[in-house]
């Protein structure tokens, strides 16, 4: 869920940059360890609590290093501090997409994770996500994956069910839309979702695309798979939106957009992260306590199947790091069933652990918690493991090249075809 | 001081030249410092860039070398599909950078021509004596005081199709029967651009034209009107002439800074084909994707581009001067 790291803290970075050049003589037998996060507000606050049991146990000091812009500068930072072997920086706190650009830099936690039991309690999808090579980039903090947001209330007033497939979204939406138009409100919609030309956008064409058992645009074994009838299918179909029951401006909405015109009521259907739940039921939300969450619809056609594109966050222990070893104990506890719980708890993140969805004190924290787990079984990774360096080109090629056929200026066969090309040239 | 040297060039030539390369060898000690700064923070970075883009240097070995030198291949290069067919790559051959290159120019020309027509207007109204004139003037300022992304993320809630107070105020108008999604569309998207910039940089041009204006002395203008001659003759004959030195400054500064627009779009169009400029394309391809070579093959570009135009109005400019005086 990028924008929301985007909020980052800049005003507590220069306080915890000087924190960490002051800090050193604090524990005598203990080391410092230095974590960078481009964490909102909460997980700036919660960090001293999240890792005083750590600490207590260690006698070891973890220090945090907020990073003040969006998760793109963050990266573009970080990759500068990687590739200068800058050994100020222990524990990097990475986007799921990054493990396999900046693997080369980063330890090998196979064998860590394995004997601390982490790898069988942690979904499957999840650690595929973090694994290059046969080798655990990253250990799992956090995760995220995003949900078909609908109105109960408008669905029962209609008369209509859940929809589990796109052909019976766009039908729904569309008959609930004009008939709440004819009753005077104008400004309904069917669906919402992010359609600018960003990362988002690779996220929902991504989940489109799979849905219609098109594959996952680059395959794990490295195949170029997006220009097939399937993908050409979806792609159309989402084009088909654009002005029905999607207004025309879903073509620049990113989340905070889409939620916009969903929490004011004035939309149906929407697709979004796990964070507009709380928010939707807020007290200032047109639509508290009138809405529910389920997995995304599926395609028509051979290999169909209800697709969620998998974000989230995880640790990287740097291999030009001072405190290589308390690094490696510090990941290993932040992704615990402990820790784990303790943000779910403190800052609602979604924990990466299976079991602690069935944990009584989380779902009474955090009772939509129980239906993500669902949403998780389908979750799709982006093709950042196959492409490794080239991932946000190759996104960038693809979010590109859908833009243009939502926007109608490109059809959805010759959009494909030149993509491949694309992929090609950057691929080979 | 330097009068009574040169209205004496026949007496004492030595004792001139010594003096004078003293004061030139002064000059340059003074200078040395100014001059050693420009070459670390201006020369030294353009000239790492021009190298890289001759290189296939990658964002994670720009530091430890390993990069090779790869000719011209980032700017032109091809190379032989399975199916026998040939695909041109590197920039020169990138669709998507053309696109940019022309999205530069004519957002550049739009945007000035724009602004120097209503910052001309602007200038000429704040020029004239009023009360609270002076209000007025500080006022006028505040579109040009906002810092570009706080103004393009204000104007991007501004023309929000569903929310937006823009497509309100048209609709209540009547100017519009459905909203429109200003930021998204292809064929509003620089429109949308052209509006901000035009709203944010106005006031800039106004006042550059505005020192202008008050450096034409007054007595012309009072010796006009004593022989009677008609306002817009005055405006053309007199004011504009005179503006023109001011005018050519004004403009030269703000096409220099339009054909390396990147915030404004990158906040309010973020990667839309439609506006997308020249350095965005550079820095997607420096920092997000990291490829070092095509990235600085760009920024070179970019760089030859921008001193085209400058010299290309220098020259036109001039052409312009001589033509004046001959006449």
């Amino acid at each position: 869920m990028n924008h929301k790291m985007k909020a980052a803290a800049l005003r507590v970075s220069a306080l915890a940059m000087a924190a960490a050049l002051v800090a050193p003589a604090a524990s005598a037998q203990g080391v410092e360890v230095t974590v960078v996060s481009g964490a909102v507000g909460a997980a700036v606050a919660n960090f001293d609590a999240l890792v005083a049991p750590w600490e207590e146990r260690t006698g070891n000091d973890a220090v945090l290093v907020p990073m003040p812009a969006s998760t793109t500068d963050q990266f573009g930072q970080y990759r500068l501090w990687l590739a200068a072997q800058n050994g100020d920086i222990d524990l990097y706190q990475t986007d799921v997409i990054w493990a396999p650009q900046l693997a080369e830099h980063f330890v090998d936690l196979t064998q860590v994770a394995t004997e601390a039991g982490l790898i069988e309690q942690n979904f499957p999808s999840i650690i595929e996500s973090q694994t290059v090579e046969g080798k655990l980039v990253a250990i799992p903090i956090f995760t995220d994956a995003p949900a078909l947001f609908y109105r109960t209330d408008l669905l029962e007033k209609h008369g209509r069910e859940v929809p589990t497939t796109w052909a019976e979204l766009q039908e729904t939406a569309q008959f609930i839309q004009d008939a709440e138009r004819a009753e005077g409100n104008g400004e309904m919609w069917g669906f919402v979702w992010q359609g600018n030309a960003y990362e988002g956008l690779t996220c929902d064409a991504l989940e489109w695309v799979k849905s219609f058992g098109g594959g996952q645009i680059v395959e794990p074994d490295g195949t170029i798979s997006i220009n097939n009838p399937q993908a050409v299918q979806a792609l159309e179909t989402a084009a088909g939106w654009v002005g029905t029951i999607s207004p025309e401006g879903v073509l620049a909405y990113q989340e905070e957009e889409s939620r916009g015109v969903w929490q004011t009521g004035n939309a149906v259907f929407m697709r979004n992260w796990p964070y507009a739940y709380l928010l939707g039921n807020g007290e200032d939300s047109a639509v508290a306590g009138s809405f529910d969450v389920a997995p995304l619809p599926m395609g028509e056609g051979e290999g169909a199947q209800s697709a969620a594109t998998l974000g989230g966050w995880n640790m990287a222990v740097s291999r030009y790091g001072d405190q290589q070893e308390a690094a490696i104990d510090l990941a290993l506890y932040l992704g615990s069933a402990e820790a784990q719980k303790q943000r779910a708890l403190n800052e609602g993140n979604l924990p990466t652990i299976q079991s602690l969805y069935e944990d009584a004190e989380i779902l009474e924290a955090n009772p939509y918690f129980a239906r993500w787990q669902e949403v998780f079984q389908t979750a799709v990774p982006r093709p950042s493991a196959p492409t490794q360096g080239d991932y946000n080109e190759v996104s960038t090629l693809f979010f590109t090249a859908v833009h243009s056929v939502l926007s109608g200026e490109e059809e959805a066969a010759d959009a494909l075809e030149d993509l491949e090309a694309d992929l090609e040239d950057v691929l080979e | 001081m330097t009068t009574t040297i040169s209205a004496n060039p026949e007496r004492s030539r030595g004792r001139e030249t010594s003096l004078q390369s003293q004061r030139a060898r002064a000059a340059f000690w003074f200078l040395a410092p100014m001059l050693v700064m420009l070459f670390f923070v201006a020369a030294w970075p353009l000239f790492r860039s021009i190298m890289f883009s001759f290189t296939d240097a990658e964002a994670n070995d720009i530091f430890t070398g390993g990069s090779e030198w790869v000719g011209f291949d980032n700017y032109l290069s091809w190379r032989v599909r399975d199916d026998g067919s040939i695909r041109w790559r590197g920039v020169l051959a990138d669709a998507d950078w053309w696109n940019a290159v022309w999205n530069t120019i004519r957002f550049a020309f739009m945007s000035v021509a724009l602004e120097t027509v209503l910052g001309l207007l602007v200038a000429l109204v704040l020029n004239a004596e009023f009360k609270g004139r002076g209000l007025v003037r500080a006022a006028i300022l505040i579109p040009w005081a906002i810092p570009t992304i706080v103004s393009a993320r204000m104007w991007g809630w501004m023309l929000n199709d569903q929310f937006g107070i823009i497509n309100d105020m048209l609709l209540t108008v009547g100017f519009i029967d459905s909203p429109i999604a200003w930021t998204a569309r292809a064929d509003t998207a620089m429109i949308a651009v052209l509006m901000v910039d035009v709203w944010k940089t106005t006031p800039f041009m106004a006042l550059l034209i505005l020192a202008g204006l008050q450096m034409i002395p007054r007595d012309m203008y009072e010796s006009a009107k004593i022989d009677g001659i008609h306002p817009m003759k005055v405006f053309f004959r007199v004011t504009l002439p005179l503006l023109k030195p001011a005018l050519m400054v004004a403009v030269i500064f703000r096409v220099l800074d339009a054909l390396r627009i990147f915030d404004l779009i990158y906040v309010l169009t973020p990667q839309s084909e439609a506006t997308v400029t020249m350095s965005i394309l550079s820095y997607r391809e420096l920092q997000q994707f990291g490829d070092y070579g095509e990235g600085s093959a760009q920024s070179t570009l970019l760089f030859l581009i921008i001193a085209l135009f400058v010299l290309l109005y220098i020259w036109l400019g001039r052409v312009d001067l001589s033509g004046e005086r001959s006449k």
